[in-house]
């Protein structure tokens, strides 16, 4: 069977893919005609020329592909003439070829209106590449451009203008608003002024009457008697179907144009095919590659009889989202719902130049369609929900505000949703290449084609590839080390059950070999988090981290920090002057945190006990700075002093204080009492951070400094005091127990599955019916807090542990170094 | 300080097995120099190496955390958590760090010593 393909632009090159792909290259002869002088290459990318793609590089496929796959490919080569009797086609060079089954791929060009002046010198199409490289060349003596049509396409040019250094560029509408098609007049407002301010000048509602200039192009004058000077203009008023050789041999095209087809893309000629561009299916030119792609593999499917019954063209989705242009700019479904069709939900924030509208279904049900203005994160999740007709949230509105966890899981859409519609990849594809062990994106890229085109669905691919990992256990079960087989979370309901209580029975039971740097603090931080047994008791200190071991963090040169709690960072004089006493006794070097307390360095290991044995007689306690535990609750001063103040934040930042102190979790916790808004004690930057309001606290979760800072998310509000504690404990406890190893609070709410809405149902609303029994064990916990430096200060057999040499516990290490520095001591540099 | 010459290595008295904690490092003086000394009581196996960590030349290992990997016997350096292998001293979690010391331990009842060479 031959084949003979007219055009070789975009679909034209799929459908030989897809030939290739279904025929196994040798039982069809393919041949292939095309107009311009390079081989297909991606128009949807067209503009990624002006920020420097070489046409090489957005070529679909080398020269080579075609070689090696037997396509006989004509370049340069128009089809003239075609005789339907003979089945014959015949070229522009002289060529002639017959065929069995002969398929239009011959695409449209620019629409260019019936304006006197269009053939001046400067007026430009935006089409090929070639388009472009004549604009390129034109561009640097041009100093105002214009482009006549603001839709899609008008907008990519204008900024094609803009990108090629044109000092002003103007776009001109004729209808009252931008990209008429897909977007509303409120919508459009939003956009023009994003774009003015980005220095394109928008007109709306002008009709261009004629293009000024004696040889190249001067201006424009309109309907309105207006004029606008212009050196440099580019037409994109939509699109004309590449019809006219279908004409010339009889075929059915359309009043406005296109080559009539079916839903087998069949033309009137049984033996002849359009797709792409120049087919008119239903009344409809599909403007979309998406849809061109789709047409091309039913007719491959067809005339390889891979598909059995074979498939049909039944319509295409036509959104969209406009890339490149700097504004995130996307339509959905149907974005102009009528009132009797469903209700529109809008929100808009003309300050940003964020506009967005969901058009949702009478009863509530079903997203019909949508527009996404300077916002179009939530594009893809909003597409898919429309496609497939998935269930909206209660408060469909939640859609609009962006909160991921409003959003449909992506595990939740149909197997057959389609996630990449250029290359019409469905769920289940990248589902399966992941099971077969493609594991990153550029893996599933590769094997399945998706996010190859456009790139629009890349992050909701990422997205599947981890959920399906995760669905397959992969990413679930973060097994603790070499030494135990068990995540965490199993590790510790594991040692809860069987109540064991040090790391070597937990090692006998579930573990095997010696354990390890990871495995013991992982352990000791679980037994701790359960009993909250002295840390250094039954054999566990050596267990434990090494600064857990010592209860202080060391330091360069290796002696040793002290943290006493001062909770809520309010002290007395009385203590202040103890602390300074101390730090001049031993010689230590004394500095305020950022966590509202004082720490002394450079104190010796033996010389510990004794400094904590001073603090804890003038009323001090351990404060936990070495401990993956309870740091600091800093407040603001509240309203005891503050001219704003609400309520007490002091008091209720040292009552949470001294609830929690001691309590050990996967990783640090840090807390903060705002006394009001102005949020002066930083909550939520917080683990878990509180801030007064007019009926009481609003307690925040999953805020974190560090490296990667994050602010906190509101759990629940206007909570009086008991209620807040309540939640507080919940929510600790939950985490304590479901979190990975050395995952602060941020991360560990970022990875967990439902995200905020799933922790406020098990906190707030008890979704698990845990609630009394978190509630319990945190209440265990605080019955069992002892400070730990007392048990050792007043334990000989625990003191001796502090000496640096076992058989000399008098002496002092003797390689400790200090240096001096504005009347202070300091570690001396490392060596 | 007792201590027991043979040829080539002098064994000194380092402590009593009572004062090592099981599963953990003390630090033992001998002359100017400073030995990690480790006991893993669950193989009831001794190890003895420098206490100067290599990395950043700190006196700290004796306080480190110890287990095994692959079964071979190790310790974490408190600072920087490099660990090295109580065997033969080779650092197991970056090639490019300079391996320690060892010791032999020979256990005379509750005695534990140290060999030194003699050489050193
Ligand atoms: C002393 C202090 C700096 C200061 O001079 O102000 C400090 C000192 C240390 N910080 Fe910090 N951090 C101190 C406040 C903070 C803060 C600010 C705060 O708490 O308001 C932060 C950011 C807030 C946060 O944690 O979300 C902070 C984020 C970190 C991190 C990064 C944590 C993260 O989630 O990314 C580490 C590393 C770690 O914990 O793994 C760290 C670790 C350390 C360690 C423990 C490093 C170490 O292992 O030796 C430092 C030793 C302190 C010691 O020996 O006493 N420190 N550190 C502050 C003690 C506060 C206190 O009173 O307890
Ligand atoms: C700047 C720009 C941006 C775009 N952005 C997007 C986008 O973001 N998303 C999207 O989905 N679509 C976009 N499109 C549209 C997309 O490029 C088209 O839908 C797609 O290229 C159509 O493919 P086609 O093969 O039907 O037509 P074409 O790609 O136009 O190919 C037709 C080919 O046939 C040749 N030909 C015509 N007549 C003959 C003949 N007689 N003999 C031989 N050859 C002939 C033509 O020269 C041409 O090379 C964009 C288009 C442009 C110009
Ligand atoms: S910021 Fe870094 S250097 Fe400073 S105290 Fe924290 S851990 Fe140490
Ligand atoms: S000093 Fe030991 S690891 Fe850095």
């Amino acid at each position: 069977m031959k084949i003979v393909v007219i055009g070789n632009g975009m679909v034209g090159h799929k459908f030989c893919e897809k030939i290739v792909d279904k025929s196994g290259s040798s039982a069809i002869q393919l041949v292939v005609f095309g107009e311009e002088p390079v081989q297909a290459y991606d128009r949807v990318h067209l503009s990624a020329y002006f920020s420097g793609k070489t046409g090489e590089e957005l070529s679909l496929a080398p020269l080579d592909w075609y070689r090696g796959q037997n396509i006989t490919l004509h370049l340069g080569d128009p089809v003239q003439h075609i005789d339907r009797e003979q089945k014959t086609v015949h070229s522009h060079r002289g060529l002639t070829e017959s065929y069995d089954y002969l398929i239009f791929a011959t695409g449209s060009a620019a629409f260019v209106p019936p304006i006197p002046g269009t053939d001046k010198k400067g007026v430009f199409l935006y089409r090929t590449l070639e388009d472009l490289a004549l604009m390129t060349a034109y561009a640097p003596q041009a100093t105002c451009g214009a482009v006549i049509g603001g839709g899609l396409l008008g907008l990519e040019a204008a900024k094609a203008l803009m990108d090629l250094g044109i000092p002003e560029t103007h776009v001109i509408e004729f209808a009252p608003r931008l990209m008429p098609r897909q977007i509303d007049d409120k919508g459009s407002d939003i956009l023009q002024t994003r774009l003015q301010r980005m220095g394109l000048q928008v007109h709306t509602s002008k009709s261009t009457q004629s293009i000024l200039g004696a040889n190249a192009i001067t201006g424009l004058s309109f309907a309105d008697g207006s004029t606008l000077p212009a050196d440099m203009l580019v037409i994109s008023a939509g699109i004309a179907p590449r019809d006219e050789l279908a004409k010339q041999c009889g075929l059915q095209t359309g009043p406005r144009g296109g080559i009539v087809v079916n839903g087998q893309l069949q033309t009137s000629d049984p033996h002849i095919f359009a797709i792409g561009e120049c087919a008119l299916y239903n009344g409809m030119i599909y403007g979309l590659v998406a849809p061109g792609y789709e047409m091309a593999e039913v007719v491959a499917s067809r005339l390889t009889a891979a598909a059995e019954p074979a498939k049909a063209f039944t319509g295409f989705d036509m959104s969209t989202k406009l890339k490149l242009i700097g504004v995130d700019v996307a339509s959905f479904g149907n974005p102009f719902t009528t009132p009797d069709e469903g209700d529109s939900i809008v929100l808009e924030d003309a300050t940003k130049g964020i506009y967005k509208r969901i058009n949702v279904s009478k009863d509530g049900q079903l997203l019909l369609g949508g527009i996404l203005i300077g916002d179009a994160s939530a594009y893809n999740l909003l597409l898919q929900t429309c496609k497939n007709k998935l269930a909206l949230p209660a408060e469909p509105a939640d859609l609009l505000l962006g909160g991921r966890s409003a959003q449909p899981a992506n595990m939740e859409l149909p197997d057959d949703a389609v996630i990449c519609s250029c290359e019409n990849i469905s769920k289940a594809a990248i589902c399966k290449a992941v099971e077969g062990g493609h594991e990153t994106f550029d893996a599933v890229k590769k094997c399945t084609k998706a996010a190859t085109c456009c790139g629009g669905c890349a992050p909701m691919v990422k997205d599947i590839i981890t959920a399906t990992m995760k669905a397959q256990g992969k990413y679930i079960r973060n097994v603790v080390c070499e030494h135990f087989n068990y995540s965490r979370q199993e590790l510790l309901d594991l040692v809860k059950v069987k109540s064991l209580r040090s790391f070597d029975e937990v090692l006998d039971h579930y573990g095997h070999g010696d354990g390890c740097e990871i495995c013991k603090p992982v352990v000791s931080s679980i037994l701790a988090s359960l009993w909250n047994d002295m840390i250094l008791a039954k054999g566990n200190d050596t267990a434990q981290d090494s600064n857990d071991r010592y209860l202080a963090n060391i330091q360069k040169g290796g002696t040793y920090s002290i943290v006493p709690r001062i909770p809520g960072g309010e002290i007395t004089p009385e203590k202040l002057i103890v602390i300074g006493q101390i730090a001049a006794q031993y010689h230590l070097y004394t500095k305020i945190t950022g966590g509202q307390r004082i720490d002394l360095f450079g104190a010796h290991l033996s010389d510990l006990p004794d400094i904590w044995e001073a603090l804890i007689n003038a009323g001090f306690e351990s404060g936990h700075a070495y401990g993956k535990a309870l740091r600091t609750v800093k407040s603001c001063v509240g309203s005891t002093w503050c001219r704003f103040g609400l309520h007490d934040s002091v008091s209720f930042a040292i009552q949470i204080e001294e609830r929690y102190r001691g309590l050990r979790a996967p990783h640090k916790i840090k807390s903060a009492v705002s006394g009001c808004i102005r949020e002066c004690a930083e909550a939520q930057s917080k683990d878990f951070g509180i801030i007064a309001t007019e009926k009481g606290w609003n307690l925040y979760v999953g805020g974190n400094g560090g490296s990667k800072p994050q602010h906190a998310k509101l759990l629940a509000a206007d909570l009086d005091s008991a209620t807040c504690i309540r939640y507080i404990d919940r929510f600790l406890m939950f985490y304590i127990k479901t979190a990975d190893p050395l995952t602060r609070t941020a991360t560990w709410l970022n990875k967990l599955e439902g995200g905020m809405d799933y922790l406020r149902n098990v906190v707030v609303n008890d979704s698990l019916g845990i609630a009394a029994e978190l509630e319990k064990e945190m209440q265990q916990l605080v019955d069992a807090y002892k400070c730990e430096w007392r048990e050792v200060v007043e334990n000989p057999e625990l003191r001796k542990r502090f000496s640096h040499f076992v058989n000399a516990p008098e002496e002092k290490d003797p390689t400790v170094k200090f240096e001096t520095m504005r009347a202070q001591k300091r570690a001396a540099e490392w060596k | 300080m007792s201590a027991i010459t043979t040829t080539d290595i002098t064994w000194f008295f380092a402590c009593k097995t009572t004062d090592v904690p099981p599963n953990g490092g003390v630090c033992v003086k001998y002359k100017d120099e400073q030995i990690a000394l480790f006991h893993f009581t669950r193989t009831n196996r001794w190890y003895a190496t420098q206490n100067l960590c290599p990395h950043r030349r700190q006196m700290a290992l004796s306080r480190g955390l110890t287990g095994t990997q692959q079964g071979e016997p190790k310790v974490a350096c408190p600072f920087h958590k490099k660990t090295f292998s109580l065997a033969d001293g080779r650092c197991l979690n970056d090639e490019h760090e300079c391996s320690l010391t060892t010791y032999p331990v020979r256990l005379e009842d509750d005695r534990v010593y140290i060999g030194v060479s003699n050489a050193y």
